[in-house]
């Protein structure tokens, strides 16, 4: 079937499921769910389809809490605290014996297996970046923990890794950004939840030079509400979503974030794989008059919040980048030691052996610039020169060091029966994404 | 806990090694440039005020030692070696000859620092030591050298005879330390460091030579004649022992190569504010939050260099860190110097084509920094051996299998 053709049915099934649905006529919305489905059936869009969970707004009254800045001794150090440690060691095991093996078969049916995703709720992801206070895992800023986090996840699967660590995004997002109200409305369905609540942030559009500061997506007011149109793009768990945080440029102001819930009406959905990062799921969302309620607005539209949730992204890409690229090291060196060409291991010749010295100074200094960087937002210090640098680094290099594990491969390299091929396709992603996580 | 700024303690020491690269170096780096050969007399009196800084601080702006200490509490430890670099980062953003060219701050002062006991500590103290390695017919193959020295029992003297160049301040220091091999039938493991009296009248200095750049540092090139030298001289163990190979003397660069690298950081610093001044009188802004696609394309060349810049300057300090808390740093030591070196080469002659004339002129000094910055990604270990050192470690090779 071609991908047209699958798109209509994709398209066809949700207008026989919606037009069958209760729930449509009793919000008495199915004038403006036809027009979308038409359109939506044109296109390949189709309404969301994680009907499941309801998320119950609390209004008033609640006080947003905050994580504080760490405090250190001030010296350069570069050891990870005891828990950090453990931490770091538990995900490098769940990525070596449930992420890896898993992660052809989730890159070739463009999304994680189920038990994949509970067993990452179990693994408490989405309370690393939440305060205890309500309900998290944390007592202090931790996107060194989140960036150590996604860095061993990622060693086992980018694409695995996206996918779950796209919910504790959000869940990181809300305890950062979020008011009181917000906290208690959407933090239970990730800290309670057994498995959390599917949830990326949406930055994306599907346009060249995109830059996440030029959105073409708007947000206009219209008495109290807000309405928003556009289309994003490259959105983790798109289809499955149940909560978004949907970035807008609002008219008169500029960049902000919104929580958009993902059974809001004229918030239309489409699985869009691309060549890599294949597990997260990744889709297109189509908003068209997606209004929202006042409370939707997060961080008070303050841009600072905006700049800061747009470098956090770039970040866990980046340490996604280093896992990945760790993977790739730790794959070419027995690969190319015990590879005999010409009577002798490859590895005796300095071509050979020279990219393996690149890849790995290249890497170190990938992985030093990442954490320099999540070590400053969590001091509270600006890190915007950091993060980009950061993201430099990760995405040319990172690039690099996917296309030379492939190439100290060779044809083996190319081929499904290695993982190095993936691993060129995802390390790609790094400089290409805007948002869809954070840490 | 992971923090990769700077520690505050260091910040007066940083503040005064960055006044002194400004105030001293830079008003004095064309002339020396320009005058190759000269002795650079204002370094006299800059020399004893560091001298009195190391003694105060016990942690020095230059090429000071880099000593192992243990460090009882177990704690993490931000000491000497990361200290020192930040110190030689600031003055070679002032000037990387003038840097070499410090009394009292050699390479062989690191040597001396780094494996020395401690009766020859205190005998060479305030001494000026260069390093004398590199011979004309062994550069990188430090374990082919031919200079040999021969124990005299009558005298308890080593006779040492061979020929040794490109020795950084050769002529101006007190000291020079030379490599030379106890039995050539040996290898590797013969190879010892001895201390050799400027004056010791069988060291004669042959020539200097006129270079590319750090013309302010002068590189000599001496002939060892029957050259006498007293045993207590010879630093580390006088067996000649064929398990521990080369270990003494390369232990050495495991600390000295942080050192380098870090030149090559301050060199491209210095490259990469002179050129962001320039840009921007030229109407370019760089924007950290845009992507770089969407910005001009000196901007983006820009970010893309500053970000090598940056893996060069966190891969220093880690390897320095390393070292200040006891930890095996050979990897990263070479992964430092490897890529500070090839950085520095590569931002200062993109920084030269990005400010055109004025990068090119004489008027300016990025064209001299972009000649003084070859040398370090060639001295203290070419590019390529820093390459050789790290696949080995990864591969796990020897130098036989991975030549």
């Amino acid at each position: 079937m071609s991908m047209a053709e699958r798109s209509m049915g994709l398209g066809l099934r949700a207008l026989g499921r919606l037009a069958g649905s209760d729930v449509v006529d009793r919000l008495g919305v199915r004038k403006p769910a036809e027009r979308i489905l038409y359109r939506a059936t044109r296109d390949g869009f189709k309404a969301a389809g994680a009907a499941g969970r309801t998320f119950k707004s609390v209004n008033g009254g609640a006080k947003a809490k905050r994580l504080p800045s760490t405090t250190g001794t001030g010296l350069f150090d570069l050891t990870p605290t005891e828990e950090q440690q453990m931490l770091q060691e538990s995900f490098r095991a769940f990525g070596a014996e449930q992420l890896r093996p898993n992660a052809l078969r989730a890159d070739t049916a463009t999304q994680a297996p189920e038990e994949i995703l509970r067993a990452g709720g179990e693994l408490g992801l989405t309370m690393l970046g939440v305060p205890s206070e309500l309900g998290g895992a944390v007592d202090e800023r931790s996107s060194v923990t989140a960036v150590l986090a996604a860095e061993a996840l990622a060693h086992g699967d980018m694409g695995l890794a996206v996918a779950l660590l796209a919910p504790a995004g959000v869940a990181a997002a809300l305890a950062l950004w979020g008011d009181g109200d917000q906290q208690a409305t959407y933090l239970p369905a990730f800290v309670e939840a057994e498995t959390p609540a599917a949830a990326s942030v949406a930055i994306q559009e599907p346009r060249a030079l995109f830059d996440p500061f030029a959105l073409q997506t708007t947000a206009r007011r219209e008495r109290d509400d807000f309405v928003l149109d556009g289309v994003k793009s490259l959105v983790p768990l798109a289809e499955s979503a149940e909560l978004l945080i949907v970035a807008a440029r609002l008219e008169g102001h500029g960049p902000v974030l919104f929580l958009v819930e993902s059974s809001t009406s004229g918030l239309l959905v489409k699985a869009n794989p691309g060549m890599g990062v294949r597990a997260a799921a990744t889709g297109d969302v189509l908003l068209e008059g997606v209004r929202l309620p006042a409370r939707a607005l997060l961080g008070d539209g303050d841009p600072a919040v905006y700049a800061q949730a747009v470098r956090r992204a770039r970040l866990a890409w980046c340490a996604l980048a280093c896992g990945t690229a760790r993977a790739v090291l730790d794959y070419v060196i027995p690969h190319v030691n015990e590879r005999v060409a010409f009577g002798e291991p490859i590895s005796n010749r300095q071509s050979v052996a020279f990219t393996v010295s690149d890849i790995a100074l290249e890497l170190e200094g990938m992985r030093l610039a990442t954490l320099r960087a999540a070590a400053r937002l969590d001091a509270g210090k600006d890190a915007a020169r950091e993060v980009a640098i950061a993201r430099t680094l990760c995405s040319e290099k990172g690039a690099w060091i996917g296309s030379n594990g492939v190439q100290l491969l060779g044809g083996h390299g190319y081929v499904k029966e290695h993982p190095v091929e993936r691993w060129y396709r995802d390390l790609r992603a790094v400089g290409v994404c805007e948002g869809a996580l954070l840490v | 806990m992971i923090n990769l700024e700077i520690p505050k303690k260091f910040v007066p020491l940083v503040g005064q090694a960055h006044q002194v690269a400004e105030e001293v170096f830079r008003p004095i780096s064309r002339k020396y440039d320009a005058g190759e050969h000269e002795y650079p007399k204002e370094l006299d009196m800059l020399a004893a005020l560091i001298d009195g800084m190391n003694e105060g601080s016990g942690s020095g702006a230059g090429a000071a030692g880099v000593r192992r200490t243990d460090n009882g509490d177990g704690g993490v430890r931000n000491g000497s070696n990361m200290s020192t670099v930040l110190g030689i980062i600031e003055l070679c953003w002032g000037d990387v000859g003038l840097l070499l060219s410090m009394p009292r701050q050699g390479l062989g002062n690191s040597a001396i620092a780094s494996v020395a006991n401690d009766e020859q500590l205190e005998r060479f103290r305030g001494k000026w030591a260069a390093m004398a390695i590199t011979e004309p017919e062994a550069g990188s193959d430090s374990a082919a050298i031919r200079t040999t020295a021969v124990l005299d029992e009558a005298t308890g003297e080593y006779v040492l005879n061979g020929e040794k160049i490109y020795v950084t301040s050769g002529e101006r220091a007190d000291l020079v330390v030379v490599w030379a091999t106890l039995d050539r039938s040996v290898g590797r493991a013969a190879i010892k460091s001895f201390v050799v009296e400027r004056s010791n009248p069988g060291l004669k200095l042959d020539r200097l030579e006129h270079k590319l750049g750090i013309r302010a540092s002068d590189t000599a090139a001496f002939i060892l004649d029957d050259c006498r030298v007293p045993k207590e001289n010879l630093l580390g163990s006088p067996e000649v022992d064929t398990r521990k190979g080369f270990a003494g003397v390369m232990q050495t660069f495991d600390n000295t190569r942080p050192l380098v690298a870090g030149m090559a950081v301050g060199l491209t610093r210095a490259c990469l504010e002179l050129t962001e001044r320039l840009l921007r009188e030229a109407g370019v802004e760089v924007d950290y939050d845009k992507p770089a696609s969407s910005q001009s394309a000196a901007a983006a060349e820009y970010l893309a260099m500053e970000a090598d810049y940056e893996a060069a300057r966190l891969l220093t300090l880690e390897a320095a860190w390393m070292a200040d808390n006891s930890k095996p740093n050979s990897l990263q030591a070479s992964m430092a110097k490897a890529k500070a070196g090839r950085t520095c080469v590569d931002v200062a002659l993109r920084c030269v084509r990005l400010c055109g004339s004025l990068g090119f002129g004489e008027e300016l000094l990025l064209e001299k920094w972009a000649r003084d910055a070859k040398i370090l990604d060639l001295f203290e270990g070419t590019q390529q051996i820093q390459l050789l050192i790290i696949a080995r470690q990864l591969l796990g090779k020897s130098s036989a299998e991975l030549k």
